[in-house]
């Protein structure tokens, strides 16, 4: 501020000594006043050995005159009037410049506004906004008019040209003087064009989503033709029921496409199966799409219904429009109906949450499109239909409420959600966090954070029920994500808590019975989320570290006992390989479970005692068949699923055993890494008996693992640079502040300077206030004292 | 014993019964000796059906030949045969005696007849083993208790109090020792997992003073010298001597340097039993480590080919085994020698950066400062680490049992280079230390010994951290990330 200040003294301080010429005022002895100095130092330039104070001061007086005292003066005279006609204070400008400039001002404005619609170049001169042209014309008439005098019949367009009209009369301009296509639209005309032109772009649109639905369908027969050739896929869901299979199984169905050829008795079951499961998986994708293109949809027509709506309804008459939005919105419906079945209230309800931002979005395309209708909007809303819209809204949504306390506990969330659909409940907690936003109550941010323990609770027992409701945890996922945004501590605490108790009950296990089971379906779903979450590449992270090791505590302590427990440790797999695929770390827990597994797969048991088989102890076979000579004799259907998922295991293995290998390539070990599983898939797998897929996916396998282990450039240290040698050249370091040096290190020096500097700031400030104070009084006296002698 | 005994009468009308029968004979029988013929009523009870008579017979029998016994009216010396008696020219007073000596005897087979007995209920609330010990003769005791047939832990671990004497232990460590022997010999050597287990159970409670002269904790008063340490060695080493079952070695080895090394006059003749246990592999030669090492260490043993053994030894199980905090503490002891040659270390840290491919984290945190550690012991192995030469072919061969053979030396740890990528990232931290010359300081792996993975996930959470960062994509769905490898191999149903 003072630097500031003295910049402008300075500029000042110029000015007073060219006005009073600068080296007399130098010369003049009682002007100057000489600062003593107590001594010389040598090489030392002092600014202030000479002062000017009569001169100073005369600066700041002046710069006090011009700016403390005008805020003074102007001190509780707030209001003031101002011409804003052009060039009215401004004196260089003659009057008749001034009439000139205000008159093509004028001009230019009215015509931006008028001529939009006015596309021939002429220029018409209006009066009243009429054109001139035309009123003569119409002189004439009204001439013979008054000739005849017959003064009671005053038609609308007589009254209309006689005492003119404003731009709303601007459609009367008679039909005949110009050309159709440049005449302004009428409004009824433009609104029938805007509906034929949504019209026409939701045929388009449905047009190419039959399209794209033809094309799909037509794959998928394609497919199947192809598929009941070469396959039969794995066990379908709902048979696995009838099977023994163990739950997970049946709710975590693998989707490879795993082959076997011995499938051929029974491919006309397997077809259809597969068609069965295949049109699902269609559906679901489907499903997908559509609810993409509802949104769009949806976007869409809410558009046009707050255009139409807004236009349509203010003008009562118009009974095409009407009809025409019906339409619209029963086509629209009907879509909605044919995809989502019964959901239709929750998409009103989704409609009636984005209104507020489409109504904007609405009117904004309006502006561009006619800017008429903004004029007639203005007018009263019929508010009939609102009311009966909004009474069939309510109706739909009569058992959703708008508001919803916030759960205080675990039991609470579930009570809250656990009758409704998933759908609903994403419902349900959506408007839970709108109605708890932290920005509206105080207490609101300790509610939520606590809602995102019990949700990840609620998804864990989810996956824990039975069945496993895992489509609900998904749809629930945007939810999470969005308190985990909202709150990461809370989130990173929750997270943290679930994966400690869990790991800590494992390690008790282990040390309490020697061996663990493979965490339940809870656990791996709480290990997704948490990669969804959280990032899994960075190098330290609260939550994802230990993730990692509680995934490498069970890929290395549990025991697989049966297929389902080879089914969790897939799941482990593939989510450890998730977690390391963007950064490429390093997992070599991961490789020995896959290495682990695929022995499980070879029947003869002598190579297989050499390598880490502690990890898989009952060293049983579990997979495929265990006689590489004859096939096995398929007694039962269950027999055969049991085989077909077998296979998809064995194939997903495989396949994850591949990702590994692209993943490591580059690691310098990369071949003594992947030696034992080469030896083994070379020597021991029973390749052969295996449909031709993973045949394919073994041979891949071994291309990527190279036979000999490629050549490395031994290790050597990192280049450093090296240590100077200590030279005697003194150490140079710049002093911040002569003077008293208080404070040892660099820290306290700054701040002991930084104390000093605010010192003197604050003296100086105080001595300006001062001056100040004392400059307004004497300018108080000297005004009173003018006035009363005035 | 007598109120309590009162105090129950009032429960059932047959207990009252025998229970007064019991103690009027015992005071009768105590009383007077007209009435000695009342202890055949007593000993009658002893082979009753019901267990609770049994119990309480048991007790009575107790009282009355204890009294007898301080009071000297039992027999002392050779017995004359009971039908001799009446033939002899004795006194009155020592028929009596002999005559209840022979009852004592009567009642010692009965008693020792219900410690087999098969209602285990009987066993455990005989309570009181002092009767036994003191009716019975350490040998026919020892010899049940070592049955053949059954578990007697329970028993055996009644009995141990008794053990504390110093003449009981005594006896009993010589008895096992002809037990075993006779056992052992008659079954021509196989293994007997439940006799086995009954010695061993029985052999690892024994515990021998440490010094001779406060052997003072005796049962009897008795005035003779016992060698008390001798018994211990050769029974351990009689029982050592013949084939064990695998769980027994390791129950065995587990103890054996705490508890029957230091006991023993001389150690050093574990060496074979040790040396055999070495030789069999696994987790039993990991355990074997330890007692080898207090004979080589404290005992000036030689064993040749020692670290070639050790060398064998390491293979990717190492790390995963119960004992894998006392193999590498003993291991880092072997090799913490500087006098070892640089061909031998070398080996042994390739061989271990190898293993490390496989290894959990928490074996990585142990086994990366110890591989930095050797190689700061030993400079020459520094080349391991630094080798400023051309591209090469890993020389290393790990099929190679000879250290010596296995090329160590001109290979380079390019393992713990990929390590380097490890996800963990203590352990990327640990490994990226050979990037740049090590620092004198050796690091101290005692700590990181009995680490489990869920402490260092609990090191992981407890640490602060200001941020926590976040997933930069948000997931709409669980199976749908930039990433998903999961959702290729499953689906949602």
């Amino acid at each position: 501020m003072r630097q500031g200040s003295t910049s402008q003294n300075r500029g000042l301080s110029d000015k007073v000594r060219k006005s009073k010429a600068a080296p007399e005022i130098q010369k003049n002895p009682f002007e100057v006043k000489i600062n003593r100095k107590k001594f010389d130092v040598l090489g030392r330039k002092s600014k202030h050995d000479v002062g000017l104070p009569g001169v100073s001061r005369s600066r700041a007086i002046q710069k006090r005159k011009e700016t403390l005292l005008k805020e003074f003066r102007a001190k509780d005279k707030n209001n003031k009037f101002i011409d804003r006609r052009f060039g009215e204070y401004d004196q260089k400008i003659t009057p008749e410049e001034k009439i000139l400039q205000r008159f093509t001002l004028e001009r230019q404005r009215t015509q931006d506004r008028k001529d939009m619609y006015n596309l021939n170049e002429e220029e018409e001169l209006t009066h009243y906004g009429q054109s001139l042209a035309e009123m003569e014309k119409m002189t004439d008439v009204i001439d013979s008019d008054s000739d005849s005098e017959e003064k009671g019949l005053l038609s609308a367009e007589l009254t209309a040209t006689h005492f003119g009209g404003g731009g709303g009369l601007l459609r009367k301009k008679s039909a005949g003087d110009e050309d159709e296509e440049h005449k302004p639209k009428s409004r009824q005309e433009l609104i029938e064009e805007l509906i034929i032109k949504s019209k026409q772009e939701k045929r388009e649109r449905q047009t190419q989503k039959e399209e794209a639905q033809e094309l799909t369908e037509k794959l998928d027969q394609e497919w199947k033709s192809i598929q009941n050739l070469l396959a039969h896929k794995t066990p379908k869901a709902e048979r696995k029921d009838e099977t023994d299979k163990p739950k997970v199984l049946k709710h975590l169905r693998p989707n490879t496409e795993a082959v076997s050829e011995q499938g051929g008795e029974k491919e006309d079951d397997d077809g259809d199966e597969e068609g069965g499961e295949k049109e699902d998986d269609d559906g679901d994708e489907e499903g997908g799409e559509k609810e993409d293109d509802d949104g769009d949809e949806e976007g869409g027509e809410k558009e046009d219904d707050d255009g139409d709506e807004e236009g349509g309804e203010k003008e009562d008459d118009d009974g095409d429009e009407e009809g025409g939005e019906k339409e619209d919105d029963d086509d629209a419906e009907g879509e909605e109906e044919d995809e989502e079945g019964g959901e239709d209230a929750d998409d009103e309800d989704a409609d009636d949450d984005h209104c507020d931002l489409q109504s904007d979005e609405g009117s904004e395309d309006e502006d561009a499109e006619g800017a008429e209708e903004e004029q007639v909007c203005a007018e009263g809303p019929p508010a009939v239909i609102e009311e009966q819209k909004k009474a069939a809204q309510e109706a739909a949504k009569a058992e959703l409420p708008y508001t919803f306390t916030a759960p205080e506990s675990y039991s609470d969330l579930k009570a809250l959600l656990q009758d409704h659909g998933s759908d609903q409940q994403c419902l349900i907690l959506d408007r839970t966090l709108k109605c708890h936003h932290p920005s509206l109550a105080a207490g609101n941010k300790a509610k939520l954070q606590k809602l995102f323990g019990f949700l990840l609770e609620y998804v864990g027992d989810l996956a824990t029920q039975n069945p496993p409701d895992l489509r609900t945890v998904s749809a629930l996922i945007p939810q999470i994500c969005g308190l985990c945004q909202m709150f990461p501590e809370a989130a990173c605490k929750a997270v943290q808590t679930l994966l400690s108790d869990s790991g800590h009950s494992m390690e008790e296990t282990l040390e309490v019975k020697g061996r663990a089971p493979m965490p339940d379906l809870d656990m791996l779903v709480l290990l997704k989320i948490t990669a969804l979450l959280f990032p899994s590449s960075d190098f330290r992270h609260p939550v994802t570290t230990p993730a990692f090791l509680y995934i490498s505590q069970a890929l290395t302590r549990c025991v697989v006992l049966s297929l389902e427990d080879v089914c969790k440790g897939l799941i482990l797999c593939c989510l450890a390989l998730e977690f390391v695929s963007l950064s490429r770390r390093f997992f070599p827990e991961l490789l020995n479970f896959l290495l682990g597994l695929l022995h499980l797969t070879v029947s003869d048991k002598l190579c297989v005692s050499e390598i880490l088989l502690h990890l898989i102890k009952p060293n049983e076979l579990l997979v495929f068949y265990n006689n590489k000579h004859a096939w096995p004799v398929i007694s039962s259907l269950l027999h055969l699923l049991c085989l077909c998922f077998r296979l998809s295991l064995i194939d997903s293995c495989l396949d994850l055993v591949k990702r590994c290998t692209s993943l490591y390539k580059d690691l310098p070990s990369f071949a003594h890494i992947f030696q034992p599983i080469r030896t083994l898939l070379l020597q021991h797998l029973p390749v052969e008996g295996y449909p031709a897929p993973i045949q394919d996916l073994h041979s891949e396998i071994l291309d990527a693992i190279p036979e000999q282990p490629s050549q490395h450039a031994p290790l050597v240290f990192k280049k450093k640079k090296p240590i100077p040698l200590k030279l005697f050249t003194p150490k140079i370091v710049q002093i911040l502040d002569y003077g008293k040096k208080r404070g040892n290190t660099k820290e306290e020096k700054e701040h002991e300077r930084l104390k000093h500097k605010y010192k003197r700031e604050f003296k100086g400030a105080l001595r300006e206030i001062r001056k100040d104070t004392r400059f307004l009084a004497r300018e108080n006296v000297y005004f009173s004292s003018f006035s009363s002698s005035e | 014993m007598a109120p309590s005994a009162d105090s129950n009468v009032k429960e059932e009308n047959s207990q009252i019964s025998y229970k007064k029968d019991i103690n009027t004979k015992i005071g009768r029988i105590l009383q007077n000796k007209k009435h000695a013929n009342d202890i055949f009523d007593v000993i009658q009870y002893l082979q009753s059906e019901k267990d609770k008579e049994i119990i309480f017979a048991t007790d009575a029998c107790k009282r009355i030949f204890c009294q007898l016994f301080d009071r000297g009216d039992l027999y002392v010396g050779d017995l004359p045969q009971e039908e001799d008696l009446m033939s002899g020219d004795r006194s009155a007073l020592d028929k009596c005696r002999i005559f209840m000596r022979h009852r004592y005897n009567n009642c010692v087979e009965l008693l020792l007849e219900n410690i087999g007995h098969e209602a285990f209920q009987v066993k455990v609330s005989e309570s009181n083993m002092m009767v036994y010990l003191f009716l019975s003769c350490t040998q026919t005791l020892v010899e049940h208790l070592l049955s053949t047939k059954e578990d007697m832990s329970l028993l055996i671990s009644r009995f141990q109090e008794f053990l504390e004497m110093d003449d009981v232990r005594y006896y009993v460590m010589s008895s096992v020792r002809d037990n075993i022997y006779r056992v052992m010999g008659r079954n021509k050597k196989a293994v007997i997992p439940v006799y086995q287990n009954n010695v061993y159970t029985l052999l690892s409670t024994i515990n021998v003073p440490s010094h001779g002269s406060k052997i003072t904790n005796f049962l009897v008063k008795q005035a003779c010298k016992f060698e008390h340490k001798r018994a211990f060695e050769q029974m351990w080493l009689l029982f050592l001597k013949f084939k064990l079952p695998s769980s027994m070695y390791k129950k065995i080895l587990v103890i054996l340097h705490e508890s029957i090394m230091p006991q023993m006059s001389d150690p050093t003749l574990l060496i074979d039993f040790l040396s055999a246990a070495y030789d069999i592999g696994g987790a039993i030669s990991l355990l074997a480590l330890n007692g080898l090492f207090i004979l080589i260490h404290k005992h000036n043993l030689d064993y040749p080919d020692f670290y070639k053994k050790l060398y064998s030894l390491l293979d990717p199980s190492i790390f995963h085994v119960k004992y894998r905090a006392r193999f590498f503490h003993l291991v880092n002891i072997f090799l913490s020698s500087t006098h070892l040659p640089a061909y031998l270390v070398a080996a042994f840290v390739k061989r271990f950066a190898r293993l490390s491919l496989t290894a959990p984290p928490t074996a990585l945190l142990i086994l990366l400062p110890f591989i930095c550690n050797l190689i700061r012991r030993h400079p020459s192995c520094r080349v391991l680490i630094h080798r400023p030469s051309s591209p090469c072919d890993d020389p290393y061969v790990m099929e190679e049992e000879d250290p010596a053979q296995c090329h160590a030396l001109e290979s380079s740890l390019w393992e713990i280079k990929t390590l380097q990528k490890h996800y963990h990232p203590d352990v990327a931290k640990a490994a990226l230390k050979i990037n740049e010359p090590l620092t004198e300081q050796e690091e101290d792996i005692s700590e990181m010994l009995e680490l489990s993975t869920f402490e260092l996930m609990e090191r992981e959470l407890k640490a602060e951290r200001k941020t926590i960062p976040l997933e930069f994509d948000t997931a709409t769905e669980l199976l749908k990330s930039p990433r998903e490898v999961l959702g290729v191999h499953f689906s949602l149903e």
